[in-house]
């Protein structure tokens, strides 16, 4: 028997909060994670006490258990982490949630992620203890202690081999900010960005800009899971997970930056085995969600999934391209985690689905495969493809 | 003795279950300790419990030379902690050990923090002794080999 999630599931609904800067929430985490669900049971027409599973990443706090007593759920049959920090599990959480209705574990899974800074404390920031142990007491010490900072050196060494130059990742942030002008629930709305304003910002860490690097956001998204054969069902057009994959190559957790293949997005076991569950090929791909912590790592993704070749970025790496609904990859329709807003990747998930409906801000014309990859550079990575029923 | 960083970053201390704990020991000694497999020779960093080649749990902690060559670097500016603040820009290096296996450790590099780098450019160890913390501790800093 063939092994695979194609065509098995579907996003019958999406939900999300309003989105807000960093510490700007007036709701709790938890209730802005039961406002996300909450409404993308609306959004798929069925009642948030039908929802058997809950799926999520990033060691999300708002605990399945508690949601399901919440939302007086009449059974919880699923109550999943993806493990690994950062954006790494957007996708692996569809993976899963998937997983479970294929094998019948669960009827309806919702894939959720809930954030709010302000309560619980920042990103991106340096330890605050005196002393530090264990992998990070080996680069903490040496200023080396933020995500970018951590990414940057990967990111530069990629550069490097291969030649890139700093206008490949400015074209990646350009097309994010021009799509945010079309999107008035991007955080980066009337906020538009041109190449001399990217030129001209500060340095965060070489080779990041202030504009390469990811917003930090208050928000939460959710959407629902249901199995194939009951998603014609809902009033939105089933968009069929047609693959998803989770993991990472050989010793990529090796301690203290020791990965044998280093300058790397994650994704090169990942993006053929995605392609082979999804049967379809780079060519097939309308439409690209690349999570962008970092922009360097949306340019090693795309290399990775086999858009371009390391070597042939400077040329392939324009704006042009990227931009709906001319170019021939658009990008991060929706403004992404730079001009979007930042909810560990999982907006990327929905601004995926929302292109096989036809409601992007920034509409791809007849959109019917649409890809996310999650979370570069970390370990484990993940991605999926989403397909309309006319590519089953 | 003046440190490359400004005083005021976390101390680095062993892992509370004592798996780098002669790597740190070393380092107050002058002599560098990374772990090396009694059973194959397999090198091995960061630190684990077993060899990752021959499953041994005898992976000892041997003395190796500190040289090797920049791997990476990175050029930071925006400071993320409160003790960088005055820092202004600095540089940190992935420095690879090619006689131990091609493991890697991250350090500072000594000098100009504008300075122009190069990956490859060989390096040598400094080592930089904290006396004067709670847990007196030693990093290894690296500046341009002669
Ligand atoms: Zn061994």
């Amino acid at each position: 028997m063939e092994r695979s999630l194609r065509g098995q599931v579907a996003v019958v609904g999406v939900g999300e909060t309003e989105y807000f800067k960093r510490g700007q929430s007036p709701d709790a985490e938890f209730k802005l994670a039961l406002k996300a669900i909450l409404n993308a049971c609306a959004n798929a027409g069925i009642s948030a006490k039908k929802v058997d599973g809950f799926a999520s990443f990033s060691n999300d706090r708002s605990d399945p258990s508690r949601l399901a007593a919440a939302l007086g759920c009449d059974e919880l049959r699923f109550s999943n982490m993806q493990w690994g920090g950062g954006g790494g599990g957007g996708s692996a959480a569809v993976a899963n949630a998937a997983a479970a209705i294929a094998t019948g574990i669960a009827d309806c899974v919702v894939v959720f992620r809930a954030l709010a800074q302000g309560q619980f404390g920042r990103f991106g920031q340096g330890p605050r203890r005196n002393s530090i142990a264990g992998d990070m007491a080996h680069t903490v010490p040496f200023g080396l202690m933020s995500p970018a900072q951590m990414f940057a050196m990967k990111v530069q060494r990629f550069m490097a081999d291969h030649g890139v130059k700093q206008a490949a990742l400015r074209a990646i942030s350009l097309a994010s900010y021009e799509h945010a002008q079309n999107n008035p629930r991007a955080v980066m709305y009337e906020k538009p960005l041109d190449e001399a304003t990217y030129d001209a910002s500060r340095w965060i860490v070489e080779p990041f800009h202030l504009y390469d690097c990811c917003q930090e956001n208050d928000g939460a998204a959710a959407m629902i899971l249901v199995s194939a054969d009951r998603a014609k069902d809902f009033a939105n057009e089933p968009a069929y997970v047609l693959g998803a994959v989770a993991g990472s190559h050989y010793r990529a957790g090796a301690g203290v930056h020791n990965t044998p293949d280093y300058a790397t997005s994650t994704f090169k076991t990942l993006a053929p085995r995605l392609y082979e569950m999804a049967g379809v090929t780079p060519a097939d791909v309308d439409v690209l969600q690349s999570y962008e912590n970092f922009t360097g790592g949306v340019l090693m993704s795309i290399v990775e999934h086999g858009f371009c070749t390391p070597d042939g970025c400077n040329e392939y790496f324009v704006k042009e391209r990227f931009v709906a609904p001319s170019g021939a990859l658009p990008l991060n329709t929706s403004g992404g985690n730079l001009a979007e807003c930042y909810m560990h990747g999982l907006g990327l998930n929905i601004e995926a689905v929302r292109q096989l409906w036809g409601a992007s801000t920034n509409q791809v014309r007849d959109a019917s495969v649409s890809m996310v990859i999650s979370g570069p550079m970390v370990t484990p990575v993940s991605a999926c493809i989403f397909g309309k029923e006319a590519v089953l | 003795m003046t440190t490359y960083l400004n005083p005021g970053l976390p101390q680095p201390a062993p892992a509370p279950d004592g798996l780098d704990r002669p790597y740190w020991e070393g380092l107050q000694d002058e002599r560098l300790l990374v772990q090396k497999c009694q059973s194959c020779e397999t090198w091995q960093w960061g630190p684990e419990w077993v060899c990752h080649s021959c499953h041994s749990f005898d992976v000892g902690f041997q003395e190796t030379a500190a040289q090797g060559t920049i791997y990476s670097y990175e050029r930071v500016w925006h400071p993320v902690h409160p003790a960088l603040r005055e820092q202004g820009a600095y540089l940190v290096v992935l420095v690879e050990l090619p006689h131990a296996g091609g493991i890697r450790l991250v350090g500072n590099l000594l000098g100009d923090p504008e300075r122009p780098v190069e990956i490859g450019l060989a390096v040598e160890g400094v080592f930089e002794h904290h006396p004067d913390a709670d847990q007196p501790f030693t990093l290894l800093q690296w500046r341009e080999a002669d």
